[in-house]
């Protein structure tokens, strides 16, 4: 164990020598995926709610497949299968975005927890009191203002709870990336159990760090819930 | 907290709110609204003066409540035309709602307070009041705070109110903060659909003294009510709705010698 730790300690934390990787890899593939997943997400629950057909059935068959298909098989297509058409190779900026494996890792991880954090937001926003957003109308907000100011804050924290589940599945699911050759947690296990077949300690290893994560994680949300769902205390009992 | 339940017969002691002259501020023309095949307005009207306090009354179904919603155009009403100071909108059958910007006009001009309150329940009450003054009208973050104190305490809310979220408050404290939120915008005229509606009796009566207040103000309502001894008490001309028709109009003398038989039996029919 003493050995493992000496020789792996540094790369199951943050660096192998070559660059990012372990625990730092996994919280930047997780944070980025989080950002970039939640910006994207606001946007698109506004349009899966929308009253129009055209904004609402492309973003629904966008969640359908990203829901539909495993996160593994996304990271494949994104990382092998775009990259074996010629279309894309013959593409300058193309060629040399899906060249790289870490940004082919984010691309399907963006877009797969964007799939699933659009349809929480879209649900806490249909399920929205009318007579709250009948107000909001009748007191004259309209158009991006009343998304804007009303109907996105107040379906965000309605969501807390059930973004916060979303966001401890994703961030397990970053140990997919290490089939990319992404240098995450479970990457290093990997490579630490073959090179010194302490199977157990080496993964244990790997656990305790994902398990770290996820505590903050909660944590984090329990701070977040307490802070800005207090208002549903006297509904909640 | 100031204020406490009253008996209606309160209200009957106070001085009675008297018909204003001045000029017309919101004229309703013919107003008409339909779902599907089923008609709710068969051509409704009313005019406002300021000062004015107008009570809708009539049977659940009459089309009391519709009438109101459909001046803020929470309800597209099909036909008609209204008038707030002079600016005209037109409704024809077939067309949509009126160009954005007169919509938001129009609204800001009139504030809504509604039967179940509606206030926004993820924002403090402070936030509530503020939030349209704000983001609507515009003015600044500390002079909307200021309005929002004034008015919470004009409607006898401590200022301790401000910071808590609606769900902590009774139904009546709710309804105040409601109508504080209305008043914050300063709008022209307040519409009031059945406020005391959905709380428990001994509720009532902090909500009426309150609106009671903003009437002997001169302050321009309508109202859709059921409390018909409140009614009697503030109104300067009552409507009686009966199936989508103004049945019987006039001052709040109606309510003690109705002239029309449906008015007779509405008004027997109630316990008061």
């Amino acid at each position: 164990m003493i050995e493992l730790l000496q020789e792996y300690g540094l790369a199951y934390l943050y660096s192998d020598g070559t660059g990012l990787s372990g625990l730092a890899m996994t919280l930047w593939l997780f944070l980025a995926s989080m950002v970039l997943g939640f910006a994207l997400s606001l946007p698109l629950a506004l349009a899966r709610t929308s009253r129009h057909a055209w904004l609402r059935l492309p973003v629904q068959l966008y969640t359908f497949v990203f829901r539909g298909t495993p996160l593994y098989i996304q990271l494949l297509i994104c990382y092998t299968g775009l990259y074996s058409l010629q279309v894309v190779r013959d593409h300058a900026l193309l060629d040399q975005f899906f060249r790289n494996a870490l940004n082919c890792t984010l691309l399907a991880f963006v877009l797969n927890t964007c799939a699933y954090t659009v349809e929480i937001f879209a649900g806490a926003i249909r399920n929205l009191p009318a007579g709250e957003l009948e107000a909001a109308q009748a007191y004259g907000l309209r158009g991006w203002r009343l998304n804007l100011f009303l109907v996105l804050p107040a379906a965000l924290r309605r969501s807390l709870p059930t973004y916060s589940n979303e966001l401890i599945l994703m961030l397990h699911a970053t140990s997919l990336a290490f089939t990319a050759t992404v240098a995450d947690i479970l990457k290093v296990a990997r490579d630490a159990n073959a090179a010194t077949f302490l199977t157990f300690q080496a993964f244990g290893v790997a656990a305790l760090l994902y398990m770290l994560l996820s505590f903050a994680l909660v944590g984090l949300f329990r701070v977040a819930e307490r802070r800005w769902m207090r208002f549903l205390d006297p509904v909640r009992g | 907290m100031t204020a406490t339940a009253l008996p209606l017969s309160t209200f009957a002691q106070a001085p009675r709110a008297h018909a204003h002259t001045g000029a017309i501020k919101l004229s309703v023309e013919g107003l008409h609204k339909h779902y599907g095949e089923h008609q709710v307005l068969k051509g409704v009207s009313l005019q406002a003066r300021k000062g004015d306090v107008i009570s809708l009354i009539g049977a659940s179904g009459s089309g009391k409540s519709t009438f109101l919603r459909c001046i803020n155009f929470l309800e597209q009403p099909n036909a008609g035309s209204i008038t707030l100071d002079g600016q005209t909108l037109e409704i024809h059958p077939g067309t949509r709602t009126p160009p954005p910007a007169q919509l938001q006009n129009l609204r800001t001009r009139l504030a809504m307070v509604f039967q179940h309150f509606n206030l926004w329940s993820h924002l403090t009450v402070l936030e509530n009041i503020c939030l349209a003054p704000r983001k609507v009208l515009g003015i600044s973050a500390s002079e909307a705070e200021a309005r929002a104190r004034k008015y919470l305490d004009k409607v006898g809310l401590p200022a301790r109110a401000a910071e808590q979220y609606p769900a902590f408050l009774s139904g009546g404290q709710q309804q105040r903060v409601a109508i504080a939120r209305a008043l914050a915008m300063e709008p022209e005229i307040i519409l009031f659909d059945e406020p005391t509606s959905a709380l428990d009796p001994e509720l009532v009566g902090e909500v009426l003294k309150v609106i009671q207040t903003l009437a002997e103000e001169g302050r321009t309502m309508l109202m859709v009510t059921h409390e018909m001894g409140f009614a009697r008490q503030v109104s300067s001309q009552v409507l009686f709705l009966h199936q989508g028709l103004v049945e019987e109009s006039g001052s709040a003398e109606i309510l003690d010698r109705p002239q029309s038989e449906r008015l007779r039996q509405f008004l027997s029919n109630r316990l008061k």
